[in-house]
């Protein structure tokens, strides 16, 4: 199908929202967590039972259809049934999930045996209770749809409203979805100063972690003297801890499109890349799909709709850099050279790409845009708070029950994240810090759950934004640890362009590594401190500038580990080796004999009174006795020398 | 076909603009387990740019290597997730049991042993990956048993 004007697109659509009714549909989720727990598979035996005929391989035929009978009660009605995969559902912790539309049913842990289960329900118009997800008394709920499970119940799906019902290859899905009806709107009735005015309006802020207003950005760009700009999209996403971007980039593809185009339109350029890191292959294979059918439609190219408007765009795939993440960085990066940051003392909407005016947003930035101009910039407002309107999209991840991708209006608490849609801890061990923001972020401890999450309240707090990772900790994770881990993963990724980053960060590095085997000297705290103050003042970029954010906020909220490890070289997490001495309490121990059981070193003893005692001398420090027993009788103490 | 015959082919998929370099490199890469010094040369002269530049792309980012890596990359995911559900422990006894240590490259050339800084897979973590498929919930003695399986040829 080519479309070449606005009325083909149009009449298009509404002949596809006049055949949504008739059908019953089976979405098998095919996001990263699916896919490794055999949704592709499971896929592949729906379409088989629906069709014998069917091809197996899923991922190139995205849906097939047969005649089924359904019986609502008494009326027969014939219907068509097709089964597809899509992107990430979200609750990542269940997988495979499988979702049924129209009615909205979600489906947990299924597998290749629960087919003919879920097909006989779908006949007889009634949920499948054996794999129905959790509701919120926490047993299998009797109609598993989205209101009735915690996990979905509090969440506010608007640019992941789509990925749970259709198929992230097919245009025509996209369209009866809702899709192109920014674009139309935008060429049909608004001019590029219009569309710029209306996300300004809207109040859209950088999804990316900056939080700088998307619409000043715009409008800028647009009014700077150039023949030639670029839009670009930031796909890079290189947090350790956030999937957020690539769930969008795989399961919606052409909503970041329809966003860069509209984008496009707006500031009157020609030419948009998306820069995707190479390590996620299935992203970048879903953006050239989309591109290409795009192209086909006629809605990507020269003269898009008949209006004149010319846009093409391209992918260009990263190479395994942290720091092009960076704005500037992946300017350079895209110029083919190493992606090394630039001095910003003159903005990219001036001279960003090829010294030409550039727009770079985030992936799931450009995402809002068709909301934004479909929906009006009012109503976009009415979502959020304030100064922070919108939604933002978090992958809720670490010591957490329901893992998985989330997305809550801007300012829910951490909290209500946390434990009404994650459900609390996992194995309910104590709660001690939720990171967010990725390595330039911070942790927060349980004092500040109720900080609401919007850019600035979690600045405020230590920590920032970021591009939406957000990984809750327990009472078994080392603060001292979590900041060494950040510091090594940041000077790996450092550039080495600027001194304070490249050797600024080496030396926390080595304070951090001496802190954490048990080499702590006095004053190493007090010496971090200054480094990081250093560090930020003086550094090029943003990932210098932030750099020492992790161990600034770890150092703020968990001094008390800091000297521990500094002055005693302990650690109570019992995670730095040699730090700590794992013991059983006799007092609280019921004699259950579990931890004896799942002793890897076959090293706790029963004594005389039937308690449990861990021979110290074949310990290995696993923490595998600590993990399994019920009575919390498993204790992290100070290491001991020999003559105590 | 040789080497030189399949760059040659890579260099002529992509129009002669050096915006184009990195990703010539990373076909490259693909295609031959590293980046010569030979065909650092190639692609200098197809682009027209000078061989400084293209070694300092080659010698930036860590997708490029000039040193052949094994037919099949193991990587463990040491992203935050990961790392706090014990990546650590699964990287160690990979190590053991392939006798390499990270970056290294098995004896029959058979396997190069890589960390990632995430593949987005955090609710599976720890995450192991080879090739295009991605084994979650991994523990030191579930990754030997994959390996010796032969899950991640």
């Amino acid at each position: 199908m080519r479309f070449d004007t606005l009325s083909d697109l149009k009449n298009y659509k509404n002949e596809i929202l006049q055949k949504q009714d008739k059908r019953k549909e089976i979405w098998i989720c095919g996001g990263p967590g699916c896919v490794a727990n055999g949704s592709i598979i499971l896929a592949e035996e729906f379409a088989k039972a629906l069709d014998n005929k069917a091809s197996s391989d899923v991922s190139t035929s995205f849906w097939h259809s047969i005649k089924v009978l359904i019986r609502p009660e008494e009326n027969e009605t014939e219907k068509l049934i097709r089964t597809g995969i899509t992107g990430c559902m979200g609750p990542c912790e269940n997988g495979p999930i499988v979702h049924v539309e129209p009615d909205g049913l979600y489906y947990q842990k299924v597998t290749v045996d629960d087919i003919e289960g879920i097909l006989g329900s779908i006949k007889e118009n009634i949920p499948y209770k054996a794999k129905a997800m959790s509701g919120h008394d926490g047993k299998p709920a009797e109609v598993p749809s989205a209101e009735n499970i915690p996990f979905l119940a509090k969440q506010k799906k608007l640019v992941l409203g789509k990925m749970s019902t259709m198929s992230p290859l097919d245009l025509d899905d996209y369209i009866a979805h809702g899709g192109y009806s920014g674009l139309i709107k935008s060429l049909d009735s608004m001019t590029p100063e219009e569309v710029c005015n209306e996300i300004k309006a809207s109040g859209l802020r950088g999804r990316g972690g900056g939080g700088f207003p998307t619409g000043v950005k715009w409008e800028s760009c647009r009014n700077s003297a150039s023949e030639t700009r670029y839009v670009l999209v930031n796909g890079d996403e290189g947090d350790p801890g956030a999937f957020m971007d690539r769930a969008l980039m795989e399961g919606d593809p052409y909503s970041v499109i329809e966003g860069l185009t509209i984008g496009a339109y707006a500031i009157g350029s020609s030419e948009g890349i998306i820069y995707v890191r190479h390590e996620y292959p299935l992203a970048v294979k879903r953006l050239a799909n989309s591109i290409k059918n795009l192209e086909e439609a006629g809605l990507l190219g020269a003269n898009i709709l008949g209006t004149g408007f010319d846009f093409h765009v391209e992918i260009c795939k990263g190479g395994g850099a942290f720091v092009c993440g960076e704005s500037t960085a992946l300017m350079t990066s895209i110029e083919g050279k190493p992606g090394v940051p630039r001095v910003k003392y003159i903005r990219s909407t001036e001279k960003g790409l090829w010294e030409s005016p550039t727009v770079l947003n985030n992936v799931e930035t450009w995402a809002n845009v068709p909301h934004i101009i479909t929906n009006g910039s009012e109503w976009f407002r009415s979502i959020g708070t304030e100064n922070n309107s919108g939604t933002k999209v978090f992958a809720l991840v670490g010591k957490v029950k329901n893992t998985g991708l989330v997305e809550v209006p801007m300012g829910t608490t951490l909290r209500q994240i946390i434990y009404d849609i994650g459900g609390g801890v996992a194995q309910n061990r104590p709660f001690k810090a939720v990171q967010t923001g990725g390595p330039s972020g911070g942790c927060l401890p349980a004092s500040m759950l109720d900080t609401p999450v919007d850019f600035d309240s979690l600045t405020e707090a230590g920590s920032m934004m970021g591009s939406g990772g957000m990984i809750v900790m327990d009472d078994r994770t080392c603060m001292v640890d979590i900041a060494r881990y950040f510091i090594d993963f940041l000077v790996g990724e450092s550039c080495g362009k600027c001194v304070p980053c490249r050797e600024g960060l080496k030396k926390m590095q080595m304070i951090l590594h001496d802190l954490t085997s048990g080499k702590g000297r006095e004053g190493d705290t007090k010496a971090l401190e200054d480094l990081a103050e250093g560090i930020s003042d003086t550094s090029l970029c943003a990932l210098g500038q932030s750099a020492a954010n992790p161990v600034l906020s770890t150092i703020k909220y968990f001094k008390e580990e800091y000297i521990e490890h500094e002055k005693e070289h302990f650690c109570r997490s019992g995670v730095c080796p040699g730090m700590f001495r794992v013991t059983i309490d006799e007092e609280k121990c019921k004699s259950c004999g579990l931890c004896s059981k799942n002793c890897p070193a076959d090293t706790i003893e029963k004594l005389d009174n039937g308690k449990y005692r861990i021979k110290q001398d074949g310990c290995i420090k696993c923490g595998a006795c600590f993990e399994v027993c019920p009575f919390s009788s498993v204790e992290i103490v100070k290491e001991v020398s020999k003559d105590d | 076909m040789g080497e030189i015959d399949r760059i040659a082919e890579i260099l002529h998929k992509h129009k002669q603009d050096p915006r184009y370099l990195l990703a010539i490199l990373l076909d490259i890469q693909e295609s031959e387990n590293c980046v010569s010094i030979e065909a650092m040369r190639a692609a200098a002269e197809y682009l027209g740019v000078s061989e400084s530049r293209v070694f300092a792309v080659v010698t930036f980012y860590r997708t490029l290597s000039q040193k052949k890596k094994g037919r099949r990359i193991i990587r463990v995911c040491t992203g935050t997730a990961c790392h706090l559900r014990g990546s650590a422990a699964v990287l160690q006894e990979l190590e053991k049991q392939l006798a390499i240590k990270i970056g290294g490259v098995t004896e029959d050339g058979e396997y190069t042993l890589e960390t990632v800084n995430c593949v987005g897979a955090c609710a599976l973590a720890p995450v192991v990956t080879s090739g295009e498929n991605s084994f979650g919930r991994m523990d030191p003695s579930k990754a030997a048993e994959l390996l010796a399986k032969g899950a991640f040829a």
